[in-house]
């Protein structure tokens, strides 16, 4: 059955890495749906979150030709149920008038969101959350007049105490 | 001193003896320091054989191969090459001349983006961006590309990063490399093994596949005592040819789109299916559902991503084959293996089956003569065939050569699998004699494939390597008409070569003795003369052009091999062939 996975990648923290691991996906027709990439506690090593849709046999040729890659320290499929998720998405909204503002703001707040850049017109927000929460509030200001979004992809890690260690090292 | 003689530091320190390449402008200073070394280097005529012939090198040795070519149009040229070999797992490094590193991002002469266009195609590989990172990278490129499942390592070599002088005493050439994220496992995991050894032993219809990863492994050995001792009937891959000697009363030939009956039944028949190094490709199994369906599979390979990518496996075990079969033989010989004779029965029947007719008579040659006459030959030469390296190129040649050829060795069967490359028998050859000058190599290839590298008589001729190149000349692409013949309604379209050349005097225009074949009963003579002659030597054999293989249609049940009738080549080409239609389209 088809389901969308969250697969975090620890790698070596060098240019042309994020080619390797792209060129990859695309060569093997892996469907990703999003990849985040950035920095960790350790200098030499970068955490990619990727959402991946497929059955689990998708899953699995996903981990094992990661692991492949001789850059990719440690591949660990991040079960929802175990995980925090967060994503981080900045919404303009058309807002002309003082009664459709304090709307947002209102919205804004339920959400615990950010208001971070105010115009005549439009009101830029910042929101964090898992996927659902980010949706469910763009469905909310959606009949209002949403001008431009951008969303960063989900970012994750696991629940609790456990942390991710290179198995190969 | 200068980054490039550290490069030449770091290729002896891995052992390197001889080097395939082309030089030019962005590798200057690399050539500069091998001109005082003592590497051999075969300056190929066109960089594609080099890598070809590396490949060949390393797939006759085991050692890693190396090749050498300039930026741009040289590092492009190698591409084929390195995809070739790393398809097949054939441990080769391609280095790389690039534009310095002030030019790169700057479509400077000669640049090209090789980290990027290598990186698909290769198990790893690296740019040296400054010259302190050569005796590292040099390093681990080689730990790469021959450990865990070999591959192809490419490394791209700034021209300023082979000129700037570099200080060896504060940046030496490790001796031991750690690489975080790359770990192959060895050794089966035990419990694993104890449960293959409990299938294996309560098997009453076994086959083992064994592919290339086999003889990589240096298997050969073990996997001979397991089939003997348990009764295992062998079939091999085009890539494990050889791996298990074909003369063997348990061996059961190739499998697959062209196996033997013998091997396409068993492994249809079997209870329990043993995989041992190799990957389950479509040309193995074709309809996955009708893939040894009655069979619990034991899947060992020494790469995790192979097991359970193409067919569902029971038993994985990830590690090397021979310390695998090792362990499984530790404790399979303690038991008593169950009663065969049945399965044994059935075996040595389907064997009989699958004996090949070759007694042809006819003029042009059949293909199936010319390989009985060629074995003769051999044999009367080197009996036992250890000593007899046969490389081929890709087409009917290919399959004719797995199909009715005799392997009795590991590593004397040298063809490419994974790509399926024209053009790569001639030059794999060459790799291969360098690496065993003391056998006989013989490249088996068709008319077309030889015109895809045949600059290379030169290079035979220039450094009088003694290989006997063996044209099936049949004056087409062989192949791809009888896959028109047999799905396109026998249309025949681009693939009629005309007018090839006079092979016996191109040979002899580059100063390559030649000799042309036409009657079967000259073959075996002129085997004889071309191998004894210790020189290079080209055997143009005019073989039957209407010779079809058997096969079994792509995607198709493996057991229902289609034996398609002779079809002659249309006699007037199908497709424009007349310079006149090219002046008709007044473009
Ligand atoms: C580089 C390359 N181009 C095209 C092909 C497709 N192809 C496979 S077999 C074949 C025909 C080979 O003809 P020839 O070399 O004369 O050998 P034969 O089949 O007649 O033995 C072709 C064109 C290929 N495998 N490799």
């Amino acid at each position: 059955m088809e389901h969308k996975h969250i697969i975090s990648v620890l790698v070596l923290h060098r240019p042309g890495v994020l080619q390797r691991i792209s060129g990859l996906f695309t060569r093997r027709w892996f469907n990703i749906s999003s990849i985040t990439v950035g920095s960790t506690e350790n200098p030499e090593i970068a955490r990619m979150t990727i959402v991946v849709n497929g059955d689990d046999n998708v899953l699995e040729q996903v981990i094992k030709q990661l692991n492949k890659l001789v850059e990719v320290v440690k591949v660990t499929d991040l079960n929802s149920s175990k995980s925090v998720q967060r994503e981080l998405c900045l919404v303009k909204v058309y807002a002309p008038t003082e009664d459709s503002k304090s709307q947002v703001i209102q919205y804004v707040n339920i959400f615990r969101g950010k208001i971070i850049d105010l115009s005549t017109e439009t009101l830029t927000v910042e929101i964090t959350g898992d996927e659902q929460k980010v949706n469910a509030f763009l469905d909310l200001v959606r009949p209002m007049g949403i001008k431009e979004i951008a969303r960063t992809g989900l970012t994750a890690l696991m629940r609790g105490s456990k942390i991710l260690k290179s198995n190969k090292a | 001193m200068k980054g490039a003689e550290a490069m030449m530091k770091a290729l002896k320190a891995e052992n390197v003896k001889v080097l395939f390449g082309y030089p030019g402008g962005q590798l200057l200073p690399f050539y500069d320091a091998l001109y005082h070394t003592d590497f051999v280097h075969i300056l190929t005529r066109h960089e594609q054989a080099a890598a070809h012939a590396a490949d060949g090198y390393a797939r006759a040795s085991g050692d890693v191969g190396v090749c050498v070519a300039t930026s741009g149009p040289g590092a492009t040229n190698l591409v084929t090459g390195v995809a070739t070999a790393h398809a097949d797992s054939s441990p080769v490094v391609a280095l790389t001349g690039q534009v310095p590193t002030r030019l790169i991002g700057n479509d400077a002469f000669q640049e090209i983006d090789a980290l990027g266009i290598f990186m698909q195609i290769t198990k790893h590989n690296f740019q040296i961006q400054d010259t302190s990172e050569i005796p590292k990278i040099f390093r681990k490129a080689f730990e790469i590309a021959k450990t865990g499942r070999p591959g192809a390592v490419h490394i791209d070599l700034p021209k300023d990063v082979q000129d700037s002088e570099l200080d060896l005493e504060k940046y030496p050439i490790p001796a031991d490399i750690n690489l975080q994220g790359y770990k192959p496992t060895t050794f089966g995991h035990p419990l694993q093994i104890k449960k293959a050894v409990e299938i294996i032993q309560n098997s009453k219809r076994p086959v083992i596949i064994a592919g290339g990863g086999v003889q990589i492994a240096n298997a050969s050995l073990e996997l001979i005592k397991l089939s003997e001792f348990v009764k295992i009937p062998v079939c091999t891959t085009l890539m494990g040819k050889g791996a298990f000697p074909e003369e063997h009363p348990l061996a059961l030939g190739l499998v697959g789109m062209h196996g033997t009956k013998a091997s396409n039944y068993s492994v249809y028949e079997s209870d329990v299916l043993i995989a041992i190094g190799c990957r389950f490709s479509d040309r193995i199994t074709g309809d996955l559902s009708s893939f040894a369906p009655h069979a619990k599979i034991i899947h060992i390979d020494i790469d995790p991503a192979e097991i359970g990518k193409n067919v569902r496996v029971d038993i994985p075990i990830v590690g090397d084959a021979k310390a695998i079969l090792k362990d499984i033989l530790t404790h399979i010989l303690k038991k008593q293996p169950i009663n065969k004779n049945e399965w044994m029965e059935n075996v040595k029947k389907l064997q009989k089956e699958s004996l090949p007719i070759m007694d042809f008579d006819n003029k042009p040659v059949k293909p199936q003569r010319l390989i009985k006459e060629m074995m003769l030959a051999l044999r009367e030469l080197d009996p036992s065939l250890k000593n007899t390296i046969i490389t081929t190129d890709v087409g009917q040649n290919q399959m004719w050569m797995a199909h009715y050829f005799q392997s009795s060795a590991p590593k004397s069967f040298i063809s490419s699998g994974g790509q399926g490359t024209m053009g790569f028998g001639f030059p794999s050859a060459i790799g291969a004699k360098i690496a065993r000058p003391d056998a006989s190599v013989i490249s088996v290839t068709g008319d077309g494939g030889f015109l895809m590298n045949s600059q290379e008589l030169a290079t035979i001729s220039e450094y009088q390597i003694p290989i006997v190149i063996a044209i099936f000349d049949n004056r087409t692409l062989g192949m791809v008409y009888q896959w028109q013949n047999l799905y396109y309604g026998k249309r025949q379209c681009a693939v009629h070569l005309g007018n090839t050349p006079d092979f016996v005097k191109l040979a002899e225009s580059y100063g390559v003795d030649a000799l042309r074949i036409e009657s079967p009963e000259d073959i075996k003579e002129s085997f004889k003369t071309a191998l004894k002659s210790g020189k290079p030597y080209l055997l143009d054999i005019i073989i039957d052009p209407t010779e079809a293989l058997h096969m079994v249609p792509p995607g198709g049940t493996m057991t229902n091999i289609l034996f398609p009738e002779r079809q002659e080549p249309t006699p007037k080409p199908t497709c424009f062939n007349d310079m006149k239609k090219i002046l008709n389209l007044k473009v």
